[in-house]
């Protein structure tokens, strides 16, 4: 075993397990313990961490990660239309075809970097997005959105089953994939994206990734073509947002180009730099905290903030819910935006960088015991 | 046919001028801070929504219900008085009829105001941080503009009525000697293009003809020999964030007209005009405003019929099309100087 995974790497793995797997235990006391939002912390927290694979560890910042999501999601989709309803296909269609788009689209961008590499995914995430709103229609059902009928052929599940009465829904190998079964099916595939992820950090390939983040200039000079490394990187990032895009499918079958728009793609950039780019937790981390706060933030009305400020003299609290008001409901993606300009100001490495630093105030001897390069603002860049 | 065309043309015009206001700012504060502004379409909305603001100022009125009449409902009837027109007479009508017009002489300020504080607030931080960290923390000052916004204005498009006046179409066939009515061209497009071409000339003359803009020009090309030789070079890179700032702003003020201004409409803009700043070349002036032009007409082209025919969809995506053929054959785009985030 010692020579498969480091002793650290194992606890960090079997904590996650566990922690992802008591989710509906522990976070039900957050009201947040029901499967429709346990559902969205995996499948954003998948798709966080693919980013990251990406950015945290080669610092190629795409901007149009959205794409591969969105792509994913319409072959999921057209797979429950056209096949069954089952999930492994559907999710394997996503993963393939998104794996297959991102090929494209990461062998083109990552001629460049920089700046130039953003505007290109952006470009072509945008391009995407603006296809399949209008040219693509037949494929993407442009703006109504491409969902289930009851006239799709559904030719695999045709030929086996009788075909029940109403919509059908998903199901996995014949068990119906609703509520908490749902939640443990995407928790599996979150601990299983989590430990490839693990996997891919700490191998060489993950290596060399990091070595390319921190100086690419000299991985050429040492004789590395790095293109193969950073275009694998990009795929097997494009794959991970596939797969996420085929599982809010599965869970919410009624797909949109919105998933496809840049402002995705910003969200998936804020979640990953949210938690701490680079690190493996830190991805899931954000995910959590901004959909967690999403769902939160967005339910809170004036009823409520006026029960909260309660205590307050009349006018005071009056006051203090025209204030509070503006940054939560509808006014909640300010409250994010501000918040991520404050990460990235005073805490570029996100959440993972303050619980560091944090748990170095209690440990004033391994302190003195490191480099001196910890002091720097920017996180090792992987852990 | 080639009325055709020169209407195409036309038509591109306006919004090829929007694109290189905006790409004129962005590649002001590139060149001289060195910094990619992901915030600088917000600034434009936050000008459109300059506009919004003092139109409703302008139209301030007094409602007073008059019992002696009574709507058809039986209600009684409100009076509504306009407070301009009861202070300044007819001048307050012509005042509230080019409140567009006028409120250029609110954003200015405001512009230059809101500019300076940004740069000196916290852009001035990022200035040694990674171009990825630079992105990242304007695109949350993006965010947070616009919500802003939307927590003030409401999330609903707000249509600005351009002066009465203004509200034809220009016949510009017929001033060429051409058959009358067969190229029209609406007249508020028109002063769009001639207000940015005016706009655009002012910046290159102050950079060109002042000693403050052959300062900042230096500054661009070498700044840390022109720190050396005693030059405050941190100060003038501020006011030329101000200065890109309010040409922002004016572009958005002038635009409302044309286009109804929402909360978002800054981030629309800005993914355009990023692939602007892109295409003219990093750091290139003359390039972003050519690229500009170029972009809003091959747009234009792009959504004519015929064009459409051949190509199903091209008028949606060309300008990602030209961006992403122009990058990966010419990195440095149409102007860029050699070496100048040439990677």
């Amino acid at each position: 075993m010692s020579t498969f995974m480091s002793r650290n790497d194992l606890l960090l793995l079997i904590g996650f397990t566990i922690a992802v797997l008591t989710m509906p235990l522990w976070l039900a006391p957050f009201g947040a313990g029901y499967p429709d939002l346990l559902n969205r912390f995996a499948i954003f927290a998948i798709f966080a961490i693919g980013f990251n694979i990406l950015f945290g560890l080669t610092g190629y910042l795409s901007f149009g990660h959205a794409a591969f999501f969105g792509v994913g999601s319409y072959a999921a989709v057209w797979s429950f239309k056209l096949l069954s309803m089952d999930a492994l296909p559907a999710l394997l269609f996503a993963v393939v075809i998104s794996a297959l788009f991102a090929l494209l689209i990461g062998f083109l961008s990552l001629r460049r970097s920089g700046i130039y590499f953003s505007i290109l995914t952006l470009a072509f995430a945008q391009m995407s997005y603006n296809l399949a709103y209008s040219v693509l229609t037949p494929i993407t059902n442009g703006e109504t959105g491409l969902q289930l009928t009851l006239r799709d052929p559904r030719v695999l599940d045709n030929a086996l089953f009788e075909a029940g009465p109403g919509l059908p829904s998903p199901t996995l190998l014949g068990m119906p994939l609703q509520g908490f079964e749902a939640f443990y099916f995407c928790a599996a595939l979150l601990i299983v994206a989590f430990f490839l992820a693990q996997r891919i950090s700490g191998s060489p390939f993950g290596m060399m990734l990091k070595g390319i983040k921190s100086n690419q200039t000299r991985m050429h000079y040492t004789g590395f073509n790095t293109r193969p490394y950073t275009l694998a990187a990009f795929v097997i990032s494009g794959m991970y947002a596939g797969l996420a895009g085929g599982m809010l499918a599965i869970v919410d079958p009624l797909v949109g180009a919105e998933r496809m728009q840049w402002t995705a793609s910003g969200e998936v950039v804020l979640m990953t730099i949210l938690g701490g780019a680079g690190t493996l937790l830190g991805p899931v981390i954000g995910a959590w905290l901004i959909k967690y706060f999403e769902n939160i933030f967005s339910a809170i009305n004036d009823v409520i903030l006026a029960r909260f400020w309660s205590f307050l003299p009349d006018g005071v609290s009056d006051a203090m819910v025209q204030i509070t008001s503006k940054f939560v409901g509808d006014g909640w993606f300010l409250t994010l935006g501000l918040v991520f300009v404050l990460i990235v100001i005073f805490l570029p490495g996100g959440v993972m960088e303050g619980v560091r630093r944090i748990a170095d105030q209690f440990r004033p001897s391994r302190r003195s015991g490191r480099p001196a390069n910890q002091a720097r603002p920017h996180p090792r860049p992987a852990e | 046919m080639f009325d055709v065309i020169f209407l195409q043309f036309l038509n591109g015009l306006d919004k090829g001028a929007a694109y290189a206001l905006i790409a004129l700012g962005l590649t002001l504060v590139f060149g001289t801070l060195g910094v990619v502004n992901f915030a600088h379409g917000a600034l434009f909305m936050l000008g459109a929504f300059c506009a919004v603001a003092m139109r409703m100022l302008l139209t301030l009125e007094t409602v007073t219900l008059d019992p002696e009449k009574l709507s058809p409902w039986g209600t009684p009837l409100e009076v509504r008085e306009p407070l301009m027109q009861a202070w300044l007479g007819d001048f307050g009508a012509v005042l509230v009829n080019y409140s567009v017009p006028v409120s250029l002489l609110l954003t200015i300020p405001i512009m230059l105001l809101v500019g300076i504080a940004l740069e000196r607030g916290i852009i001035k931080h990022f200035y040694k941080r990674p171009h990825a960290e630079q992105i990242l923390v304007t695109f949350g000052l993006a965010i947070v503009a616009q919500e802003v916004i939307k927590s003030i204005f409401g999330p609903n498009p707000l249509p600005q009525p351009m002066p009465v006046e203004l509200r034809g179409a220009a016949d510009i066939g017929a001033w060429l000697g051409m058959q009358a009515n067969v190229i029209t061209y609406p007249l508020w497009r028109l002063i769009y293009f001639l207000f940015s071409a005016i706009l655009i000339g002012g910046v290159f003359a102050f950079l060109q003809f002042t000693t403050f803009g052959m300062v900042v020009r230096a500054g661009m090309a070498d700044r840390e020999t022109v720190g050396l030789l005693g030059i405050n070079i941190d100060r003038r890179f501020t006011i030329m964030f101000g200065l890109a700032a309010v040409v922002a702003g004016m572009a958005g003020v002038m635009y409302t007209p044309i286009l109804p201004p929402n909360y978002h409409m800054g981030m629309d803009f800005l993914v355009l005009s990023f692939v602007v700043v892109v295409v003219g070349g990093m750091g290139s002036l003359p390039g972003a405003v050519a690229a500009g032009f170029l972009l809003g007409i091959l747009q234009s082209f792009a959504s004519m019929n015929e064009i459409k025919a051949i190509i199903p969809g091209i008028d949606q995506i060309i300008i990602y099309l030209v961006a992403v053929l122009i990058l990966l054959v010419r990195p440095r785009g149409l102007m860029g100087r050699r070496g100048v985030m040439e990677a």
